[in-house]
C-alpha cells in the first residue's frame, strides 16, 4: 500500500520525489546516529549480561525514536526555508507546493525508508529456504512483520502531517503528542511476540492519527460523506 | 583471466579514457535561455523547488553561460527572465537524471545479486598490479594505495593525451578511438555478460542465435550512440554500457583498492575540473572557445528536443536566420557535471517539435536538458554494486548507498544552479556514498539485526 501511495500521489511531481528522497535521507541519518550511540553503548558494556543488553536495546530504541522526531523537526525547518525560496521564484507569488503537501511527502519519505529498512532483509531471506518459527518462535513472524511495517509507514505519514501542522501553528502539544505516540508504538513492539499487545493498539493508534490528520488537513465528516456518496 | 584482460588491453584504455573523461566536468555550454518568453505557463507547473531554500539557487540546471558569439542582443534583454525560467526547470531535470542513474544502479545490483560471475575473483586488471592477497593488513593497505596511484596516473595520462589531441585538432584520431572503444564495449562485454547470465539461469543458447543477437545489439548501439537515433534508445544504450563497464570494474578491482580508488577519483575529479590548469577544464574551455561539440558517446543527455541542424559547416549553407538559430541551439546544451556537454545537437535527440520551427524562442523553450557524464554513471554504479556485493548487511547497505548517491546528485545539481559552471558530479555523491556505506555496514547493521530478531520497531 505504501508503494501504491507513492505511485499515485508522488511519482507525478518531480518536486515531491525530491522531497521524498530527502525525507528518506534524513531518516537514514537519524538512524545512523542512533545506531552509533547504541553501538558505543554496547561496546562499552558487558556482552554477556542479557538483561543489560536488553536494557541497552530498549534505550537504543527510545533514543532512536527521539532522534527521528528531532530530524523530522530539522527537516521541517529546511522545508520552511525552501518554501520561502520557491515563493520568491515563482511567477505568481505563491508556491507550487503547499506545506501540507510537503508534510505528507516528508511523512511518506520517512515511512518508506523505515519500512524498507525493517522489511527488506526479511523479504530477502523469505525468498530462501527455511521454515518459519521452527525453533519455537511464532509462526506468524512474517505476517506480523508485514503488518507492523505497514502500520508504521502509515503512522509516519500521519505523524508527518500532524507534526508539520503543529509546527506551523505553534501548537506544541501536537508535537508532543506525535512524539509520545511514536514512543508508544515502539514501546508496544516490545510486547512481541505477543502480537495482540502490539498490533492491535498500533492499528488503533493509526486510525486515531489518521482521523486527526484528516481533520487537521481541512477535511470533515461532511467532506467524507460527499466523497463517498456522490462523486461530484 | 589475466591473460584475457591483457589482450583486451587496448579496449581498456579507451574505456579508461572514457571514464576519466566522464569524470571530467562538462563544459558549461552557452545556453540561451534568454529566448524564453513568458509563455511558459505550461512550465509553471514545473516550478520546482530543490531542497535548499536559497532564493535563487535551486533550480537552475540549465546553468550555462552566455556564449559571446551568437545572439548578444537577446541576452541583455531577457537575462532576468532567463534566470527565472531556468530555475523553474530544476526539479524536472533532477528527476530526469535520477531515473537513468537509478536504472543503471538497479541493473548493476540485480546482476551482482544473481550472477555469481561478477563476484568471483578471477584476476586483476593490469592497471592494478598489486595483489591484495597479502597476509598483513599494512601490506594490503599499501598495495591498495599503490594500485590507486597507478590507476589514477593512468587516467591522468589518458585525459591529458585526449586534451592534447583535442587542442591540436586531431579529431579523426579521437573519433576513431572512441568508436573503437565503444565497439569493444558493445560487443565483447555484452557477449561475456550474456554468456554469464545464460549460464546462471541455465538457458541453452546456440551460437548462431547468439551471434545474430549480439550483432544486432551492437550495430544498433553503434549507430545510436555515434550517429542519430531516437533519444530513448540512445539513453538506454548509454545506461547499458555504463552498467557493463561498472560490472567489469566491480569484478576486477580488488576490494580495498576499489574503495580507495573511488575516493581518489572523486578528489581527482574535483581538482581536474576546478583548478585552472586542470585538463578537463582546459578541454571545456577549448570546446567553448571553438563553440564546438565535444565528443559524442561520452555524455548522457536528457534533453527533450530534437534539432535537425547540426553544429557543422553544412548549416552555413543555410540562410543567416538559420545560422543564428543553429548557433543558439548549440548554446542550448545544458551542461552538466562531470561530463562534456555536447554542444552538438546531434547528441540531443528528442521528439520532433510539432510546431513549426519558426521562432527561436519556441525552440529554445523546448530545448532543455541536463547532461551527465557516463563516468559518473559508472562510478555511482560501482559504489552501489560493491555495496551489494560485499556488504554483509545486504540490502540495507545498498539502499542506504543508493539514497546517499541520489542526494549527492541533488546537491550537485543545486550547486550547478548556483554557480552556473561546469561542476564535478563525483565528489559529493561519492563522499556521501562512502560515508553511508561504511557506517551502515558497521554501525547500523548490528543494530537493525538485533531489532529484527526481537521484532522491535523504531
Amino acid at each position: 500500500p505504501a508503494f501504491g501511495l507513492f505511485i499515485f500521489t508522488i511519482a507525478r511531481d518531480p518536486l515531491r520525489i525530491i522531497i521524498l528522497i530527502a525525507g528518506a535521507f534524513f531518516w537514514l541519518v537519524s538512524l545512523l546516529l542512533s545506531s552509533l550511540i547504541w553501538f558505543i553503548a554496547v561496546k562499552a558494556s558487558d556482552p554477556q549480561d542479557e538483561r543489560l543488553q536488553k536494557g541497552l536495546l530498549i534505550f537504543g530504541v527510545m533514543f532512536s525514536v527521539l532522534l527521528q522526531e528531532a530530524f523530522r523537526f530539522l527537516y521541517y525547518k529546511l522545508l520552511r526555508k525552501a518554501i520561502e525560496g520557491l515563493v520568491a521564484l515563482s511567477e505568481d507569488g505563491c508556491s507550487p507546493i503547499s506545506i501540507q503537501q510537503m508534510a505528507y511527502v516528508a511523512g511518506v519519505g520517512f515511512g518508506l525508508m523505515s519500512g524498507a529498512f525493517s522489511m527488506i532483509n526479511l523479504l530477502a531471506d523469505a525468498l530462501g529456504p527455511g521454515t518459519v518459527g521452527i525453533h519455537g518462535d511464532s509462526q506468524l513472524y512474517f505476517l506480523t512483520s508485514a503488518f507492523m511495517t505497514m502500520v508504521l509507514i502509515f503512522l509516519h505519514t500521519f505523524w508527518g502531517i500532524l507534526f508539520f501542522h503543529g509546527c506551523e501553528h505553534r501548537r506544541w502539544w501536537e508535537i508532543a503528542a506525535v512524539v509520545i505516540m511514536h514512543l508508544t508504538v515502539s514501546g508496544l513492539s516490545f510486547c512481541n511476540p505477543m502480537y495482540v499487545g502490539s498490533l492491535v493498539p498500533s492499528y488503533l493508534l493509526m486510525a486515531a492519527a489518521a482521523a486527526w490528520a484528516y481533520l487537521v488537513s481541512g477535511g470533515s465528516a461532511q467532506n467524507l460523506q460527499r466523497f463517498l456518496l456522490c462523486k461530484c | 583471466m589475466i591473460a584475457f584482460m591483457n589482450n583486451s588491453d587496448s579496449e581498456e584504455e579507451p574505456c579508461n579514457e572514457r571514464t576519466s573523461l566522464m569524470s571530467a566536468e562538462s563544459p558549461p555550454v552557452p545556453s540561451y535561455q534568454d529566448g524564453l518568453p513568458a509563455s511558459e505557463a505550461g512550465e509553471a507547473q514545473a516550478h520546482r523547488k530543490r531542497r535548499a531554500g536559497s532564493s535563487r539557487g535551486p533550480n537552475n540546471i540549465a546553468a550555462g553561460e552566455m556564449s559571446g558569439s551568437g545572439v548578444p542582443v537577446r541576452e541583455s534583454i531577457l537575462e532576468n527572465e532567463e534566470e527565472e525560467l531556468t530555475l523553474k526547470y530544476g526539479a524536472k531535470h533532477v528527476i530526469m537524471l535520477f531515473v537513468p542513474v537509478t536504472l543503471c544502479m538497479i541493473v548493476v545490483v540485480a546482476t551482482i545479486k544473481s550472477v555469481r560471475f561478477y563476484t568471483e575473483k578471477n584476476g586483476q586488471l593490469i592497471y592494478t598490479p598489486f595483489s591484495e592477497d597479502t597476509p598483513s593488513v599494512g601490506q594490503r593497505l599499501l598495495n591498495s594505495v599503490l594500485n590507486t596511484i597507478v590507476m589514477i596516473s593512468v587516467i591522468i595520462v589518458m585525459t591529458v593525451f585526449l586534451v592534447l589531441l583535442y587542442k591540436y585538432r586531431c579529431y579523426k584520431f579521437i573519433h576513431g578511438w572512441l568508436i573503437l572503444s565503444s565497439l569493444m564495449l558493445l560487443f565483447l562485454f555484452t557477449y561475456i555478460y550474456l554468456g554469464e547470465v545464460l549460464k546462471t539461469y541455465n538457458v541453452a543458447m546456440d551460437y548462431p542465435t547468439l551471434f545474430i543477437v549480439i550483432w544486432n545489439f551492437g550495430a544498433v548501439g553503434m549507430i545510436c550512440i555515434h550517429w542519430k537515433g531516437p533519444l530513448q534508445l540512445q539513453q538506454a544504450y548509454l545506461i547499458m554500457i555504463s552498467a557493463l563497464m561498472a560490472l567489469v570494474f566491480i569484478k576486477y578491482l580488488p576490494e580495498w583498492s576499489a574503495w580507495v580508488i573511488l575516493g581518489a577519483i572523486s578528489i581527482y575529479d574535483l581538482m581536474a575540473v576546478l583548478c585552472p590548469k586542470g585538463p578537463l577544464r582546459m578541454l571545456v574551455e577549448t570546446a567553448q572557445e571553438r563553440n564546438e561539440p565535444i565528443f559524442p558517446a561520452l555524455i548522457y543527455s536528457s534533453a527533450m528536443m530534437w534539432t535537425v541542424g547540426m553544429a557543422k559547416p553544412d548549416t552555413a549553407a543555410r540562410g543567416a536566420s538559420q545560422q543564428t538559430w543553429d548557433a543558439a541551439e548549440d548554446g542550448r546544451e545544458q551542461l552538466r557535471s562531470p561530463s562534456h556537454a555536447e554542444s552538438q545537437m546531434s547528441e540531443t535527440r528528442g521528439p520532433v517539435p510539432t510546431r513549426p520551427v519558426t521562432s527561436l524562442e519556441e525552440l529554445e523553450e523546448e530545448e532543455r536538458g541536463v547532461k551527465l557524464g557516463l563516468g559518473d554513471f559508472i562510478f555511482y554504479s560501482v559504489l552501489v554494486g560493491k555495496a551489494a556485493a560485499t556488504a554483509s548487511g545486504d540490502w540495507n547497505t545498498t539502499l542506504a548507498c543508493f539514497v546517499a548517491i541520489l542526494i549527492g546528485l541533488c546537491l550537485t545539481l543545486l550547486l550547478l544552479a548556483v554557480f552556473k559552471k561546469a561542476l564535478p558530479a563525483l565528489p559529493i555523491s561519492i563522499t556521501f556514498g562512502l560515508i553511508f556505506y561504511f557506517s551502515t555496514d558497521n554501525l547500523v547493521r548490528p543494530f537493525m539485526d538485533t531489532l529484527a530478531s526481537h521484532q522491535l520497531y523504531i
